[in-house]
């Protein structure tokens, strides 16, 4: 990610990791040919559909913790709205197609306009707050989006049940077990133009601002610039796609569940960034991954006829996969600031000095916003460590 | 007219338990700058404590005595709890405030489903005394007695509370506290222990909520925590941060507005109305009602 390393090492580390990328790249391109079993990872073959499935399921989360990165590692915007978007996305589709009869394409298309439309509206009124306000103005914002789903007045959401998706209106290459495959590499493209995007809008002069925005908001008002409106063109972003994510996903699951809207559901999102880094896209990405993976396989263990030998202390919280993750968060939270990306970061720390006058140059570098204080940083927290290392390389 | 009766004292009781949500969540952002979501963990941990004390006595003591053991006993587990969080965990991320909430967050998802877990997914039936689930007929309305209790609870916490900020010294460092934490630390006072004291305030008056909830509805669940919670949020926003008397205002706004509009408009309408008010207050009002100009 950092490319324009100018140092002897750097270059070569930007090489080695460019080859990487697109060996994992292939790899995954190459998942539903493989016919392997890889043991105690995964219940079946690479190739079978049940291992597809969760794979596909992985990649949707791990888009959407990207697009949760944007705002909340990138920004410094704390929302816990974040699950509108993506429960838009969802309900969207199932809705569009089977209500109003375009045709997938275009009701898809009308569910994307709805993904810019929406959070233009809502992130201009939370907007008007700051900090742990706006977390909870977004948080109520949710929640009236879950009501709506539950209690369904329009009588289209299907309610507590959710509704499942009419597959008489989906193309076909998408229906079915038999073609799995095809929805796997569907997720798997998600994630490549989510990271895509995401890269290039946070090397965009607008991504360096979010970036300042995210260090010292008032500083970046007194250099002449509107923080409001950056921060709403980052949510609109960021919403738009998770509401891309959303529509992935009612292809991968076949329906909408109104567990997608609840705000357990927004906090989950939280904990998958802050668990592989928030701040650093590849983090938020093996986070949003490695939670699913987790939320399942402890999942199955719970209901594993091992577990039953298990004194009740162990079997009774482990059978609620959240408790687990939420230690492992808490744990995360008060020991290893920067997730997963900071360790690695730490295992390698030759890569790039720290501290230093290395972010105000970055900004100063990449856009007119000038400097910004380094003290500011100990204000945003531990979370954001990780992306010191992110930008100080864009700069270089 | 007697239907709007009774709606009028559900909204009150409702608003009663937004009330000692809210009051709490308010003081400790007030102070501490902390979103404080594991909030809606002491409610659990305090209605399922009482529950457990409940079950165990009923059958051995009196049904009234019961009542009031448990409900003790939840106070002190709910207490103890937010008082342990505190100096445990919160304390070592001061400064860092995305971090305490990140913290509040894994709490609240860790706790719930635990709570889930241990006591099941079902909702459990409470015990409570008879004359809580009695009538008292006040203008025609038959109104169920477990609705005034809540209604009277929160009142008296109200001016507790009022007592408390304005008239002991205690009371006094964390007003001076929500107004300017750094001097008052420079004056020599130990704001750690004021913290510490609005987490156990907190704590005590969530768990009152959450077994005060269980008499309102007649069950409790590992989920009614989070629900509360937003719903308390909403009303610390309307009302201002840090400010008792807006929490007050704005629970009674959001209670009574919630059930007149969820029995006379459409489904969920209520729900829906709260957070269109949440917004209306934003764009005319953003510090909240009773809310000083940040």
């Amino acid at each position: 990610m950092t490319e324009r390393h100018t140092t002897g090492t750097g270059t070569t580390a930007a090489h080695v990791r460019r080859v990487v990328v697109v060996a994992l790249l292939g790899l995954a391109v190459a998942i539903p040919f493989l016919n392997r079993e890889v043991p105690f990872v995964f219940d079946g073959a690479l190739d079978s559909p049940g291992v597809l499935h969760l794979l596909a399921l992985m990649l949707v989360f791990g888009a959407l913790a990207l697009t949760y990165d944007l705002l909340f590692g990138f920004t410094g915007l704390l929302s816990f709205g974040h699950a509108l978007y993506f429960a838009l996305g969802v309900y969207g589709t199932v809705v569009v197609t089977s209500e109003l009869g375009l045709g997938f394409g275009s009701g898809v298309l009308l569910v994307l306009v709805a993904g810019l439309v929406l959070p233009l509206v809502v992130g201009a009124v939370c907007l008007r707050v700051k900090d742990i306000a706006f977390a909870m103005v977004t948080l109520a914002f949710a929640q009236a989006g879950a009501i709506f789903v539950v209690r369904d007045p329009l009588d289209v959401t299907g309610g507590e049940l959710g509704r499942s998706l009419p597959f008489r209106e989906v193309p076909e290459a998408f229906v079915g077990i038999v073609n799995t495959r095809n929805v796997y590499w569907l997720a798997l493209a998600l994630v490549v133009v989510v990271y895509v995007v995401a890269h290039v809008a946070t090397r965009s002069p607008a991504g360096r601002v979010w970036q300042a925005i995210r260090e010292n908001e008032r500083r970046v008002e007194v250099l002449g610039l509107s923080p409001y409106r950056y921060k709403l063109t980052v949510l609109v972003l960021a919403s738009f796609l998770a509401t891309a994510c959303g529509v992935v996903y009612v292809l991968v699951v076949g329906g909408a569940n109104p567990r997608v809207t609840t705000s357990t559901f927004t906090l989950t999102l939280l904990v998958m960034v802050v668990l592989g880094g928030a701040g650093r896209l590849w983090g938020a990405l093996v986070g949003g991954m490695l939670y699913t993976y987790l939320d399942h396989r402890l999942a199955e263990l719970a209901t594993s006829p091992s577990m039953q030998d298990l004194p009740a202390v162990v079997r009774v919280p482990l059978s609620e996969p959240l408790f687990a993750l939420g230690v492992l968060f808490v744990i995360v939270v008060l020991f290893v600031p920067g997730g997963v990306a900071g360790l690695v970061s730490r295992v390698r720390p030759a890569r790039t000095g720290r501290g230093g006058g290395d972010v105000a140059t970055a900004v100063a570098g990449g856009s007119r916003t000038g400097t910004v204080q380094q003290p500011d940083q100990a204000a945003t927290g531990a979370a954001h460590d990780g992306a010191r290392h992110e930008h100080e390389g864009a700069a270089r | 007219m007697t239907t709007f009766l009774l709606l009028t004292v559900t909204g009150l009781g409702l608003a009663g338990l937004y009330f000692l949500v809210a009051s709490g969540l308010s003081l400790i952002y007030g102070l501490m700058d902390v979103l404080n979501f594991a909030h809606a963990a002491f409610l659990t941990v305090g209605a399922y404590a009482s529950w457990l004390v409940g079950t165990e006595l009923t059958g051995v003591l009196p049904v009234g005595v019961v009542f009031v053991v448990a409900l003790l006993a939840g106070l002190v587990v709910g207490t103890l709890v937010a008082v342990l969080m505190e100096l445990g965990l919160v304390r070592r991320l001061y400064g860092d405030h995305v971090g305490q909430v990140l913290l509040t967050v894994g709490l609240l998802l860790a706790v719930t489903a635990l709570a889930r877990a241990v006591f099941g997914s079902d909702p459990v039936r409470v015990v409570v005394p008879d004359w809580m689930n009695e009538v008292t007929r006040i203008g025609g309305a038959a109104v169920p007695n477990s609705r005034l209790v809540v209604i009277v609870t929160a009142a008296l916490v109200f001016a507790g509370l009022m007592f408390f900020l304005r008239r002991t010294r205690y009371g006094l460092v964390i007003r001076a506290g929500v107004e300017n934490r750094d001097m008052v630390s420079a004056l020599g006072i130990d704001v750690g222990r004021a913290f510490t004291l609005v987490f156990a305030i907190g704590g005590a008056l969530a768990s009152l909520a959450g077994i005060l909830t269980g008499a309102f509805f007649g069950t409790i669940t590992a989920e009614q925590g989070t629900s509360l919670l937003i719903f308390a949020f909403i009303v610390v926003i309307i009302g201002g941060l840090g400010s008792i008397p807006g929490s007050a205002l704005a629970a009674l706004a959001v209670g009574l507005l919630q059930q007149y509009a969820n029995y006379y408009g459409a489904v969920g309408m209520g729900d829906l109305i709260v957070v269109a008010m949440l917004a209306v207050v934003l764009l005319v009002r953003p510090q909240g009602l009773l809310g000083r100009v940040a």
